[in-house]
Formats: structure tokens, C-alpha cells, sequence
């Protein structure tokens, strides 16, 4: 499999977040603001690509039925080391996080790449699946955030200080000013909406060039032409 | 059992165990390398959190260090742990900061600090961490409206009693636009607080740090 189609499949055709739609609990919960789901996007990103790197390196050993309590062993270690890193380094960010960096073992997407992908390839494009797949996460709530924080609160990039330091504050971006705040985008029910209509995009998108790429029927000539 | 069926078993069983041996391995080595910095990390969110309260100018002491953790049902229901930190300036008491629950709220336990002066006056109260409707109730948070601030100077005795009430219910304090159940939490909290400090002042300030007055263990910072 070349990496251009792995990374065509993390990223778009089997998008983690708008495709195949594992890890929504996160991805609705987080999404209130961009900063908060680029935190949590690159966090999941990391997860991934370790864990496939550590699954890939023992996919010889591992007898078949112990490989999933041995996933989850490794993806917890992985997951806790990460969290810790995060508490020491980004501390700020990870108080707004919170229970969602420990949650992120039970991402489904997580052991979902380590079963389908991993243990079935190689150690490198194991770590380029998992990054391609971490990307295609960290796109979906990165749009989700974006959206509901320009629609709830007019502004973009807000918080950036938590990620990036005092710098950070010269970041946010206000789009709308005197914003009133549109309550429904910020609640849970707008993480639910808003997820919806980015996957009736990106299905549009994604009709859209199929038909463009794909032959013309009779009838469609003829209308053409008509 | 075949002897094969056995070493099968013995086998994946020792995989699985190295598997653990190693994890373990690594956040052994992790948890040590970042230990020091975690924890100087949260000491210095809630130092933050307490010199909002109180300006570092006025005492001299550590206050993390100088705390006391408490149990009171009557003041400060549903179990919860109260802590104590104690600003003094040359030994002398200066004023001392609750952490506690406001339990009444619209979701959940609302935590706050209050830092109330010797005299038993509010050196301000700040909302920690609540889980208040968005739009709403969040105008409690500093950074969103004044609303908080509004407790500074304020005592037992200013206002009476009465007055220790939001508007609505014919006290001074303001509510929000369809959110009334939130402040009047806060309201209620802060008051029970100051009156425990004031029938407790000379036991807050003299109990020995690090102890529980009554046997709480210690609160966690």
C-alpha cells in the first residue's frame, strides 16, 4: 500500500471523525473552541502514532489471543505518559481538557488502527498510518471547533495562551465584534448539529468529484446536449 | 490438557506480562522525570487562583504551605473538605482564603474561593471550576462579567442579613437574565462562609498547618 494512499484514507476516505465516526465523544465534547481541539487532536495524533509504532514492533509475538488485552496495555502506557508529559508541559491546556486526555484509551479509533493496520504492517507505514489517521481526527475537530467558536462566540484562536504561552494572546482572532453569543453552538446539541452538516459536506465533496471523474451515462450526454 | 495446549498458555501469558513489565517500565521512568514539574505546575495555578483573591503585597507567608483542611456539615454541606489557606504578615493573622463547594447551583457543586480579612470583611470571591449553563450562568466567572467582583467589601454586617439575598428575593445582590438559581447559590455559600469564620476566627488562625482542625484529612491543593 503506498503512503499517499494511506494518508488519502486517514485523512479523507476514512476520516476517523466524519467517515467512519469513532471517537465522537471527544470530538462533540472538546469542539467548543479551535485551541481546545487542536490540544486534543495532536494528543490523539501522538497516541496514534506510538501505539501503531509499539503494535507494529510486537505483531510477530503476540499470539492471536492475547493481541487485543496486550492493545489495550500498550495504548494505556502510551496514553498515561502523554497525559503526564502534557501535566508538565501544557499544564493549562490540560486542566481545560481534562478527563477527555485520559479518555482518549477508550477512542475506539485507537485500537481500531492497531487491529486493522499495525498488526498487520510493517513498523513504518504502521507510524505513518497513525499519523495520517491522528491528522484526518485533529482536521474533523479542528473544523468543528472553528465552526461552532465562529458561530457561538464570533472569534477564533481564543484561549490561545493555553497552547502557546503568552504569545498566545496576540492570536485570537475576532471575526465578529460585539458578538452576542449563540448559546445553541456552544451547547452539546450545536456539537451535534455542526458535526452533522461537516459530513454532509464532506459526502457532497465527495459525490461531487466522483461524478466528475467518473464516465458520463448516455442519458447525461443527452441532457448536455439538449 | 496436551502438554503443547499448557506451553501455549504459559507462553502468551509471559507476552502479555512482559507487555505490562514494560509499560510499567516506561511510566515508572516518566512519572519521575515530570513528578517536580507537575507539581510546581499546580502550585502555581493555585497560587494564581489565590493572589486574585488577595495581592501578595499583604502577607509574607507561603499560603500553600500555611493551610488547614476541615469538615463542617452545618456551614458547608454535603460532606465536602474545606480548605483553609492563612495569609499572615510578621505572624500577625491578616486574612484567610476558603476553597469550597457552593452546592445549590443549577448543575453541580460550584467551587470557590472566598478570602475574607481579619475584621471579617470579603478580600473577593472567585469561582474555580462549575459547570453552570453557557450564556447563562457563566457570568459568575471573572472574565465574563463584574458580577463576582461584587462581593469585595462586603461582610455580616454590610449588608444585614436581609440583604444577603439576590434582588429577586429582596436582597442586594444582582441576578442574571434567566439565571437566578446560580448566583443565589454563590450568595447563600459565601454567607455560611463568613459566618463560620466568625463564630471559628481564633481556631482558623491557630491551628497547627497541615493539620485538619477536625480530622479531615488534608485537602488536596
Amino acid at each position: 500500500m503506498s503512503y499517499r494512499k494511506i494518508f488519502h484514507d486517514g485523512l479523507w476516505q476514512q476520516n476517523t471523525g466524519l467517515v467512519v465516526l469513532l471517537g465522537l465523544c471527544p470530538l462533540l465534547a472538546v469542539t467548543g473552541t479551535v485551541v481546545n481541539a487542536i490540544g486534543l487532536g495532536l494528543a490523539t495524533t501522538l497516541t496514534l502514532v506510538f501505539s501503531n509504532l509499539a503494535v507494529s514492533l510486537v505483531r510477530g509475538v503476540l499470539r492471536p489471543e492475547i493481541r487485543i488485552p496486550a492493545y489495550v496495555l500498550i495504548i494505556a502506557s502510551v496514553v498515561t505518559v502523554i497525559q503526564l508529559m502534557m501535566q508538565a508541559w501544557f499544564h493549562d491546556l490540560y486542566r481545560v481538557l481534562g478527563i477527555f486526555i485520559p479518555l482518549i484509551v477508550t477512542n475506539c479509533a485507537i485500537i481500531g488502527r492497531a487491529e486493522a493496520f499495525a498488526s498487520r504492517n510493517r513498523p513504518l507505514p504502521a507510524v505513518i498510518d497513525g499519523l495520517a489517521t491522528g491528522l484526518g481526527f485533529c482536521l474533523a475537530l479542528v473544523l468543528l471547533g472553528a465552526l461552532r467558536e465562529i458561530v457561538g462566540r464570533g472569534t477564533l484562536f481564543s484561549q490561545a495562551q493555553l497552547m502557546f504561552g503568552e504569545v498566545g494572546e496576540m492570536m485570537q482572532i475576532t471575526l465578529v465584534p460585539d458578538h452576542p453569543g449563540f448559546l445553541l453552538a456552544m451547547l452539546p446539541p450545536g456539537a451535534f448539529i455542526g458535526l452533522g452538516l461537516l459530513i454532509a459536506a464532506r459526502s457532497w465533496m465527495d459525490g461531487r468529484t466522483r461524478q466528475k471523474t467518473a464516465p458520463r451515462t448516455v442519458v447525461q450526454i443527452h441532457e448536455a446536449q439538449a | 490438557m496436551t502438554e503443547r495446549g499448557r506451553a501455549t498458555i504459559l507462553k502468551s501469558a509471559a507476552a502479555l506480562g512482559l507487555v505490562a513489565v514494560i509499560g510499567s517500565a516506561l511510566l515508572t521512568v516518566v512519572y519521575h522525570l515530570t513528578a517536580d514539574r507537575i507539581e510546581a505546575q499546580e502550585r502555581r495555578v493555585v497560587q494564581q487562583q489565590l493572589s486574585r483573591i488577595l495581592p501578595p503585597g499583604r502577607y509574607d507567608n507561603q499560603l500553600q504551605d500555611d493551610r488547614i483542611a476541615f469538615r463542617d456539615e452545618a456551614h458547608f454541606p454535603q460532606g465536602q473538605t474545606v480548605t483553609a489557606y492563612r495569609a499572615r504578615a510578621a505572624g500577625q493573622p491578616v486574612a484567610l482564603i476558603f476553597r469550597f463547594n457552593a452546592v445549590n447551583g443549577y448543575n453541580g457543586a460550584i467551587q470557590l474561593l472566598a478570602g475574607v480579612y481579619g475584621d471579617g470583611s470579603l478580600a473577593g470571591v472567585r469561582v474555580i471550576a462549575h459547570k453552570e449553563t453557557p450564556g447563562l450562568g457563566d457570568g459568575i466567572e471573572e472574565d465574563r462579567s463584574d458580577w463576582v467582583l461584587g462581593f469585595e467589601g462586603k461582610s455580616l454586617t454590610r449588608p444585614e442579613r436581609a440583604g444577603w439575598a439576590v434582588r429577586r428575593d429582596g436582597g442586594d445582590f444582582d441576578q442574571f437574565t434567566g439565571a437566578t438559581i446560580t448566583p443565589r447559590a454563590i450568595v447563600n455559600a459565601v454567607h455560611s462562609a463568613l459566618e463560620y469564620f466568625s463564630q471559628h476566627r481564633d481556631e482558623l488562625f491557630n491551628a497547627p498547618a497541615g493539620s485538619g482542625m477536625m480530622a479531615g484529612e488534608d485537602g488536596s491543593p
